[in-house]
């Protein structure tokens, strides 16, 4: 049953949601209507002149093929770094769950690396794997593997996978632990003397009953890999090489502020609105339908 | 409480005292940090000493490209420096920026003798019927570097000719032979093995003069003299004579580390592989291809310019006037080119360098001025000058890394690279219309 307040007339409720509305209105409607603005024209740099091209960004856009290229590479990128995050973190925050002594040292420790920027979290591992130089690539090496970022496609998105989702496993792990903890210790106790063993209580109580935090993890996880990762990316590839871990946000970036190319930009930012649109939408109407709060 | 009471009298102090002084302010926005940041300072400071009519205000603002953006959206915003630094490949962006920048030559006046700054050097800056637009600041151009030491542990003499690229492929074989791991490598590689080596070979990087006769410029870099070149470096990089470091300059650290036996690098490396080699190394010529061209033409610069932006007070630009003055004095030029290893910009500082025995006691640092000024600047080898050129380095990286890895043929690489840069060019040409 939903619960519903009804008002008489219509100021009260205008005036109480106006805050939100304002908000709104100047940090999101106002730049994202300028984008679209923007996303019309070729301007200069320098904002002296605007050629009026229509839809023509988006033609030029769609008709690269590395930028039709960009949508796979962001799709196999946020996967893996939602995939790798959430159950690297999953798998800590169960371990952690059943441990009796010493668990606020594990924790704690376990958090730090939520602490690290992006941008600084992607310097440590670009020293650890440099191709001459790197601690890694020197083991590697000796393995007999020759590793090298720079030149090879999959290593290289390995790589920021693995950068990326390192820092965001702190997080992951947080959550994934309170969740655990909030999960009534009778009910998992309750199926232990029925016999049930750690992974059949894992899969038909904990599983279900951690869905809120999942889904929620789900969610942010995906935005953080969509929006939030290029600063790794910046720092370790560049995008390359040949544009293998060029994300959607890092082209929005390196067209808009490395190619003063401010319509091109501006065109991006609203295929990208979209996508997010969509996605939020299919989170929400059919992800969150399988979630028990 | 008190620390803060404290800090706030003495700022204001501090801000009075400033402005009792009543001098005009310059500001001026750079990109440099460590070593060359402080160098930049101290010719700030010196100016400032010199007279009391102006006071440069000098900042950092990042990077090349963030110190662009930071004018950019200063410009926007109406708050834009008086002086801001660019690099060579945002050239076209700032030319084309009529009514956001002032050319150097107006801002200098009647009395502006442009004649005593170096072809090759002001050419990158000109505007086609020869007025300087900005003022070039520091300016570098390609070398072969050479580390004597392991030629001579590879069993060759460190003395053998590398002027032609054959010769370095001959050297290059013998280094693998003996077990080197890392032969050759690079930095910059678009600026070295093609921009420049368009020009030193007098080939065309893209048509309308690279870009000097007009915007409707399209790239012609793959053409037979550089296909060959970037198919050679290919069959090196395959072989494992070519080392491949990365973008940028990573390939800095491994032969300043000893590992790598020759470097292609700019002359402005000097001073870092001066203060970290221990071992014995040596500034060659760029070689180039005998097969291509019976002799060289001059290599093209890179490096950063001086923009004066539009919208400042006549005393400011007087200001402006009198420290660009400063910068192109023989004394601070020559001073700047023996600190960095950039090319000085007036032909009297390179004298008063060689006058001061610079050149005798540091070998090979005049190479770089050699190899730009042996010939005049012809069509092909004044310059480049291209719209969305940091994009397109961007392109060429990514299609050079394609050889490297042996995805591509050169040929099949070169054509895409031109492909892709032209899309750039005509949106950069709609831009500007």
């Amino acid at each position: 049953m939903e619960k519903r307040v009804t008002f008489k007339g219509i100021w009260l409720p205008l005036l109480l949601v106006l805050p939100q509305i304002l908000i709104t209105a100047v940090f999101f409607f106002y730049p994202a209507g300028q984008a679209i603005w923007q996303s019309l024209f070729i301007p200069d740099p320098f904002g002296l002149s605007m050629q009026w091209v229509g839809l023509g960004n988006f033609e030029f856009l769609l008709s690269d093929r590395f930028y039709r290229a960009s949508f796979l590479t962001t799709a196999i990128f946020s996967i893996l770094v939602t995939v790798v995050s959430m159950g690297v973190a999953l798998y800590l925050a169960v371990l952690a769950d059943r441990l009796i002594k010493g668990s606020g040292t594990y924790r704690t420790l376990l958090i730090w690396p939520y602490a690290v920027a992006p941008a600084v979290a992607g310097v440590l591992w670009l020293f650890m794997f440099n191709t001459r130089v790197g601690v890694v690539t020197w083991y590697l090496g000796i393995l007999g593997y020759d590793w090298n970022h720079v030149l090879n496609e999959g290593e290289a998105m390995g790589l920021v996978v693995v950068a990326s989702a390192w820092g965001r496993i702190s997080y992951n792990f947080l959550f994934f632990l309170a969740g655990l903890q909030a999960i009534p210790k009778s009910v998992v106790e309750a199926a232990a003397i029925d016999g049930a063993r750690f992974w059949t209580r894992f899969r038909t109580i904990v599983w279900p009953l951690l869905s809120p935090t999942t889904f929620f993890l789900l969610v942010v996880n995906i935005i953080y890999a969509f929006f939030e990762t290029f600063g790794v990316i910046h720092t370790i590839t560049s995008g390359g090489p040949q544009q293998a871990t060029t994300i959607l946000v890092y082209k929005v970036y390196s067209d808009g502020f490395v190619g003063q190319d401010l319509g091109s930009s501006a065109a991006q930012s609203v295929i990208l609105l979209v996508i997010v649109s969509i996605l939020t939408v299919v989170q929400f109407k059919y992800i969150e339908r399988r979630v028990h709060y | 409480m008190k620390t803060l009471t404290s800090v706030i009298a003495t700022a204001a102090v501090l801000g009075s005292a400033q402005a009792s002084f009543a001098a005009t302010e310059i500001e001026f926005w750079h990109a440099f940090t460590g070593r060359l940041g402080e160098l930049v300072a101290e010719q700030v400071d010196t100016f400032n000493a010199s007279q009391d009519e102006y006071t440069v205000v000098q900042t950092h603002k990042g990077n090349y490209s963030e110190t662009l953006n930071a004018g950019i959206a200063a410009f926007r915003a109406g708050e834009q420096p008086d002086i801001l630094m660019v690099f060579e490949v945002g050239t076209a962006t700032m030319m084309a920026a009529e009514g956001a920048i002032k050319p150097v030559y107006e801002v200098m006046g009647d009395g502006f003798d442009q004649s005593k700054y170096i072809g090759s050097v002001k050419g990158y800056y000109t505007s086609p019927d020869g007025n300087m637009l900005s003022l070039p600041f520091n300016s570098s151009t390609p070398v072969l570097w050479v580390n004597r030491d392991k030629l001579q542990e590879a069993g060759i003499d460190p003395d053998t000719p590398m002027e032609t690229w054959e010769q370095v492929g001959g050297v290059l074989d013998q280094l693998k032979a003996a077990g080197v791991d890392c032969p050759m490598t690079t930095a910059w590689q678009s600026w070295i093995h093609l921009e420049n080596f368009s020009a030193y070979h007098d080939t065309p990087f893209a048509t309308k003069d690279n870009g000097f006769a007009g915007t409707d410029t399209e790239l012609a870099f793959n053409s037979p003299a550089q296909v060959a070149h970037i198919g050679a470096m290919g069959q090196w990089a395959q072989d494992g004579k070519f080392i491949y470091a990365g973008r940028r300059n990573e390939g800095g650290a491994n032969f300043r580390a000893g590992e790598c036996a020759l470097f292609t690098e700019s002359s402005a490396g000097y001073a870092g592989i001066k203060a970290e080699a221990e071992f014995d190394f040596e500034v060659r010529p760029l070689p180039y291809w005998e097969a291509v061209a019976s002799e060289p033409q001059n290599t093209i610069i890179g490096g950063a310019s001086l923009w004066v932006m539009e919208g400042q007070t006549d005393e400011e630009y007087a200001g402006i006037a009198a420290f660009l003055d400063f910068l192109s004095s023989a004394d601070i030029q020559a001073k700047w080119h023996q600190d960095t290893g950039y090319l000085p910009i007036t032909a009297e500082a390179g004298e008063k360098t060689k006058m001061m025995g610079f050149y005798d006691e540091n070998p090979g640092t005049d190479i770089a001025v050699m190899q730009m000024t042996a010939k005049e600047p012809t069509a092909n080898s004044k310059g480049l000058r291209l719209g969305s050129f940091d994009q397109i380095r961007g392109i060429i990286d990514e299609e050079l890394e394609a050889v490297w890895s042996g995805d591509k043929d050169a040929q099949a690489a070169l054509d895409s690279a031109v492909e892709r840069g032209n899309a750039l060019l005509r949106r950069f040409e709609a831009s500007t219309r």
